[in-house]
Order: structure tokens, then sequence, then C-alpha cells
């Protein structure tokens, strides 16, 4: 492939390419051939190949690869890159993405680091929509679709979005903040082809303003509106309009301010919608004794396509064979906020045999849990949540249940389990059993605590994970840890991506064997753990192959922070100071490391020093 | 999905309690708690947005206290729980059962607060956690008659405004009587406010 030297004084795009093709054809003389033939430059050619071509690849890691194979491939995987996705906002400045990738249609982006959602982060720390909102504003006025994760996102940065983007079409906020009711109502109100606005466990302010309303009249183009997080009551009646008026609505979840009685008559609205979030699913204060119930169960039959359900926020259990007509055919559903017994779960799980994503509360029991584990054989992702998080010696969940998982659901890839004890035995089980697993995330709510049954820290069952599930990207620890378990990661968790450590380990050793021993790392998040600076010397390898290093609490000091900045350019090294902290104390209550293009952040407030 | 993160900052608070004593700090049992490398007392963990605006387990929007409040906000804090652990997200409360919330006012006081008498066992408990949430106002102690330390001079009566639209001196019916006789009522219509004497 020849170098672009003769190509260099035309910046590419497609309209270019088609005139240069007339033009460039008298000027190289080159290739053989009758002239009238010679209709284009050859090399022309293969970018015009390349760029059909690489319209196709949609893998951004497929992409970075070829953007990476010559200058020519990398401009034009440039061109061709329709969705940006940038994992950590600071890691590029939008000037530089907005300058290299010119035909983006739909950005993703990721701003603060997870465990600013324990409270471990102060508020204000930065992770601003404002600057891309900008940057974009000018870069892409085409642009449709926008996914932001733990950002700090304003009204205005929402008016932005509707006001000058004309074709926007798809808003999902996760784990967002920073912007209200108001809002939401100007975005609505202006953004005239919305298809999807998914607000997914973002923190709304109540402004007290009807934003349900604001949507403007007329048939809309909704297909999913989510906002089962906002905290705010909605004006129930606009919202029965407006779902009248949106044929093409497949996705709903309401809020809590939404009663059962309401749930109905949106449903008999809306039988089309394949994921319902059915709000409160309990009657409002109002309603009468002696008035006549819908007959819901014959509003969930009437859903036919509807295979998500959610929500149950304030679940009136009596209510619940309603969705008895709906249970066959449900691949996700999400009691993670239904208080409900095991007996009250049986009749219901008995009936999803193709229930593939379960979330729960362990107010279910193990007993719960071995009911889905009779049924639920195709199951791939589980999540048990606490009702009561605190520690304690009992809880309603144990090893039992995760036993009777692992024999029942053998294509499990992804479990999330919140329980007071485990055993060892019960992990190792797991391993073997479920040997597709790619994500295992177990808390065991007492910190420190060793296997019950035989007294033996967890070490043998996190080992026996990495060990047996050959796939396993995620992994999160918990329990009494030696640095043994971390020796177990770092021998056999070769593909780890993501690890969360807290509470474990005996000494540096345990991080430098996950640093030196995993590749594939790449956001590792600590928390109250003994690792100190010669620890942290032994990741300087691999930091730049790395979205992030979280540590807090631990045995850092600042000089042995400021070793690694000195030592590495490129990465940001955040310390992150809390209220009782002196700004020149050497001990390092949370640091927070990435790489990044950029140089330190302005936007950094007074509580955190980059070294 | 996200679940209470478990700050049940009153429940835990069942007065006379030595916090130092019960504070969880890194390490087995038994070791003891201040460790050989001075200033890191590992595990005990400062709080950030606990020491700025006490969320009692809801996601209201809460005006953001001043920092004169911070201070004192800081006492009530649980020290029987580590920040952040559980893992859990603190957007909503998972599985309660109920809740009843009634707003708070403090004459002289520019924002009203939020709380939900759910998490609250007792007067003497929601008296304690008033007074942090207000705490540049003294409020008196009815109950028990005790004097709190004075910070200006002036101070206040804890009242309520029951279903009948009157005015009650808190502690007047047993604290069941009260939780359950306010929560009545379409919305959140009934504020605990505090009038100044004096």
């Amino acid at each position: 492939m020849s170098e672009d030297d003769e190509r260099q004084q035309s910046p590419p795009s497609d309209l270019e390419f088609v005139s240069n093709k007339a033009r460039n054809c008298n000027a190289t003389g080159s290739g053989s051939g009758h002239p009238e033939f010679q209709s284009t430059y050859p090399d022309q050619v293969l970018e015009n190949v390349l760029e059909n071509v690489l319209h196709f690849l949609t893998s951004r890691r497929d992409r970075n690869a070829a953007s990476l194979v010559c200058k020519s491939w990398y401009r034009v995987e440039a061109l061709t890159r329709s969705e940006l996705f940038i994992g950590n906002c600071y890691a590029v400045s939008p000037g530089r993405a907005t300058a290299r990738f010119t035909r983006v249609k739909a950005l993703h982006l990721k701003g603060k680091p997870r465990f600013a959602d324990f409270n471990l982060m102060p508020p204000d720390w930065g992770a601003h929509f404002n600057p891309w909102a900008l940057a974009m504003a000018k870069a892409y006025p085409w642009l449709e679709k926008v996914h932001l994760k733990r950002m700090s996102v304003t009204d205005d940065d929402l008016a932005t979005l509707a006001e000058l983007f004309l074709g926007f079409k798809e808003l999902v906020l996760v784990c967002c903040d920073g912007f209200g009711t108001s809002g939401l109502a100007i975005f609505v109100s202006k953004c005239r082809q919305l298809k999807v606005l998914d607000l997914i466990e973002s923190e709304v302010s109540d402004d007290e303003t009807d934003w349900i309303s604001c949507f403007p009249e007329g048939e809309s183009n909704l297909e999913s509106l989510i906002f089962d997080c906002v905290e705010c009551h909605i004006n129930f009646e606009a919202l029965d309009r407006l779902v009248a008026r949106s044929p093409s609505l497949k996705k709903l979840k309401l809020n809590r301010y939404v009663s059962i009685g309401q749930l109905y008559r949106l449903m008999v609205r809306a039988p089309q919608l394949t994921h319902l979030g059915t709000g409160s699913f309990s009657p409002s204060d109002i309603a009468g004794q002696g008035d006549q119930e819908p007959d819901y169960v014959a509003a969930f039959a009437a859903c036919r396509s509807l295979v998500c359900l959610s929500g149950f926020r304030e679940i009136i259990p009596d209510y619940l064979p309603a969705i008895y007509p709906v249970c066959a055919n449900l691949t996700s559903l999400n009691f993670s906020y239904a208080n409900i017994t095991a007996d009250q779960l049986k009749p219901i799980i008995s009936k999803c045999h193709k229930l593939q994503t379960f979330w729960v509360l362990d107010s279910i029991c193990d007993e719960g849990l071995q009911a889905v584990a009779a049924t639920c054989k195709d199951l791939r992702e589980l999540r048990v949540f606490p009702v009561d998080p605190r520690e304690d010696n009992d809880g309603p969940v144990s090893e039992v249940g995760l036993q009777a998982i692992s024999e029942g659901c053998r294509k499990l890839q992804s479990i999330l389990y919140f329980c007071q004890r485990m055993t060892n035995a019960a992990v190792i089980a797991m391993s073997k059993n479920c040997p597709d697993l790619v994500v295992f995330r177990l808390c065991i709510m007492g910190r420190h605590r060793p296997d019950p049954v035989t007294g033996e820290p967890m070490d043998d069952g996190f080992g026996a994970i990495v060990m047996n599930c050959k796939k396993l990207t995620r992994l999160a620890v918990s329990g009494l840890l030696t640095d043994k378990a971390f020796d177990y990661i770092g021998r056999h968790g070769k593909l780890v991506r993501t690890l969360s450590v807290a509470f474990a380990g005996d000494s540096d050793m345990a991080l430098k064997y996950v640093l030196e021993g995993c590749p594939q790392l790449q956001k590792l998040e600590i928390r109250d753990s003994p690792f100190g600076d010669a620890a942290l010397r032994s990741g300087l390898h691999h930091y730049y192959n790395m979205r992030f290093l979280w540590m807090s609490s631990c045995r850092l000091t600042r000089h042995g922070c400021q070793e690694i900045a000195r030592a590495m350019p490129r990465l940001v090294v955040e310390v992150i100071r809390s209220a009782d902290e002196e700004e020149m104390d050497d001990v390092v209550g949370t640091l927070y490391m990435y790489r990044s293009l950029e140089g330190p952040r302005t936007d950094a407030p007074k509580f955190v020093t980059i070294l | 999905m996200s679940s209470e993160n478990g700050k049940r900052l009153l429940e835990t608070d069942a007065g006379g309690l030595n916090f130092e004593a019960t504070e969880l700090t890194l390490g087995l049992p038994g070791e003891p708690r201040v460790t050989s490398d001075g200033g890191a007392k590992l595990g005990s963990k400062r709080g950030f947005s606990e020491t700025v605006d006490l969320k009692l387990g809801d996601n209201n929007q809460e005006v953001k206290l001043g920092h004169s409040l911070q201070e004192a906000a800081k006492s009530p804090v649980s020290k029987t729980q580590v920040v952040g652990w559980p893992p859990v997200r603190g957007f909503a409360r998972r599985g309660k059962k109920s809740c009843k919330y009634v707003k708070v006012a403090v004459d002289g006081a520019p924002y009203l607060r939020k709380v939900d008498l759910e998490i609250y066992n007792s007067y003497q408990q929601l008296l304690t956690s008033l007074e942090d949430m207000f705490s540049c106002f003294t409020i008196r102690n009815y109950l028990n008659e005790k004097k709190i330390d004075q910070v200006n001079g002036i101070e206040y009566m804890p009242t309520y405004e029951d279903k009948d639209g009157d005015w009650m001196l808190v502690g007047d019916v047993p604290w069941q009587l009260m939780k359950s006789s306010e929560a009545v009522g379409l919305g959140l219509k009934t504020a605990p406010k505090y009038s100044s004497t004096n």
C-alpha cells in the first residue's frame, strides 16, 4: 500500500474522493491501459473500497486495530467511525476527539469511577458533560445519540442537546446527576425527533416542573421512555395521553409514583410493549376500598410481546398473580425492589422457563434461590441484592443458595451475590458447574469473614473461580483473603479486565501478583487493603494499558504516588482528600489515576491534588 | 440497580453508645485500633456526602447545608458502619415497606428538610437528628427538660401540625401514635414546625 504523499493536499471526504477520481487520472499517469479506462487513481480505489468496507466494522476494538495498520487506514477508519466510545472522559479532550473523528453520530461517554456510587468520592469531583456538549454542537450538528454514564449533566446541557442538534433521537443517562425536571422539560419540548429517553439510576432533582406535559403534541416517535429512577410526582393524565399518541412505544418504565390502577390504564393503551417497569405496583392511597378493581390479569395477558418486566417499587404481593400470563415469555425479570418471600416468589418463578436475567432481593432466602434453580435452566445473569445491607452474622441467603444456583443454572454467565456468609465449597462448586462465567462478583458483607465451616480464608474459592472459569473477565472478591488469593488471580486470571478488591490481602505482594500477572487488567478498584508504595511501583509497566486505578484507604504515601507521576508523564495521578485531611499530609486517602493524552485537567476541585 | 446503602443513621443511635469503642477499623478482631503507621486509621471512613447532608435513606433533593453544619453533621453519622460498605447504591431504597415523610421547617431558617419518621424509634432519636440538621439553632429537649448547649441564646420548641391542623407540642402523645397519625392524609401536608420562643 503506497503512502499517501500525493494525496496530502486534499483532506479526505467521500465527496472529494468522487471528484478527485476524475481530476487525478491525468496528474499521475500511473497504471497501465487505455486512457479511457484509467478513470481512477489506484490508491484512491483502495481507499474507497476501504471506506465502504470499514462502514461495516462496528466493534470498536476491531476499529482500533484497523486504525493502526497505516496512515491511510487510520484516516479512513476515523472517517467511518460513527459511534464514538470514550471510557474515561478525561483521557482525551473533546477537541482532540472531534478533530480525529469527523462524522460521529453517536457518543458514549463515561465519567466517574464506580466507587463514586458508594460515596467514596466527594460530590463535584468532575466529569462534566458541558465541554463535550459544546464541542459536539460545533463538530457534529447531525449527532443523534448520546449515552452517558456517571457524568454530571446540567439542565443547560439538556437544553443544548435539544436545541443544537436538530435530529437528536436518543438520550441515555446512567448514574448521572446534576439536572432536574426543569432540564427534562426543556429537553423533551424541543427534541421533536426523540425516540429514546432512558434515565437509569440517575439522580434527578425535583424542580416541581411537569416535564411529562412538555412533550410536543401530535404523534410522537417515542420508542423507549424509562424514568423509574425519577423521584418526583408526574402528571399521570399527560403521561396517559403521551402513551396514547406513541404508537412505536416499546419500552416504558414508570416510577414509583404511578399506582397499579394507573399502570392498568397505560397497559391497555400500549399492549405492544416489550419492556415494562410497573411503577409502585400498589394502589394509590386515594383508591376507595369498595371500588371495582380493574382486571389486571387481562391487561398482562394482552401484552403478548412482553419479555422484560421490572418495577414493583412498593409492591403489595397480593397483586403478583396478575403477572402470571406473561411469565412464560419473560427473558428478564427484575424483582430487586420487591421485598417478597420465597412462597410469594415460587408461583411466579415456576412459570419463568425462559428467564435469562433475574434480579432479586435476598428476602426470597435460599429457598427462593432453590426455586429459581429448579426452573430457570436458561439463566445467564443473576443478581441478589440485600434488603438490609448491614454487616451481620446471619442473613437470608448463604452458600446454600449459591450451591443450588450453580447446580440448576449451568449456563450462568454473570452473578452478583450479596450474602452474610459463604463457604469455599460452594464457590468451588460454582466454578465447576458454571464454566461459562464471565462475571463473578461475590460480596460477603461481613468484612474479613472466613469460611464459617472450615474457618479458612476464602482464597481457595476465588482461586477455583479464576482457574476453572476460563472466560472470566470481571471479578469482585470479599471475605477473609490472604495474599494467596491474589497469587491465584495473577496466575490464572489471564483474561480479567475488571477487578474489585475491598478489605483484603496481607501485604504488597497481593497487589504485585495482580499487576504482574494479569495482562488484560484495565480497571482496578481497591479499598481498605494494606497495599503501599512498593506495590504501586510494581505496576509501572502496565498502567498505560489501563483505564484507571483506584486505591482508597490503603497504605499509599504522597511521595510514593509522586514517584509514579514522575515516571509516567501520560498518567494523571489524582490524590483526593477527604474533609478531615490536611493538604500536605503524606498519607494518601484516595488515589485515582488514569492515562490521558491531555495532562492534568483544568476543572479539578480544591480537594483534588494532581501530582 | 441499587439498594439502600444502609445508612441507617439513627437506628443504631440507641443513645449513650460509646462510638469510639464500636468504631470499625481495618484489621482482625482483637487488634489494637491505632495502627503503627500513625495517621491513617484504616477502615474508619470519613464519609463525604454524609458529612455534607444527611440523606436519610432517600434521594430527595435536599438543600445543601452550609459549612457550619458540616461539623455538627459529622457526629451523628453512624459510627458502626463503614462508608460505602457494602457496595450497594443509595439511589433508592429497596424493599422498604413504608415511609413517612414530613417536612421540617425552622423559623428563621431559609430551607426545609424532609425527614422520614419511619426510621426513628423514639422522640429522642428524632430530636437528636433534627438538632444536628439545624444545629445553628438550639432545640429544647422538651421531653427531658434538659438544656442543650446554647449557641445563640434562642431556644426552639419542637411542635407539629397534626391531621386536624392543630399545632401540637412534640412529646404529648406516645411516639407510635404520633408517627401513625401524622402520616395520614394526602401527600405530606403535615409538617413539624419549630417556632421560636423568647
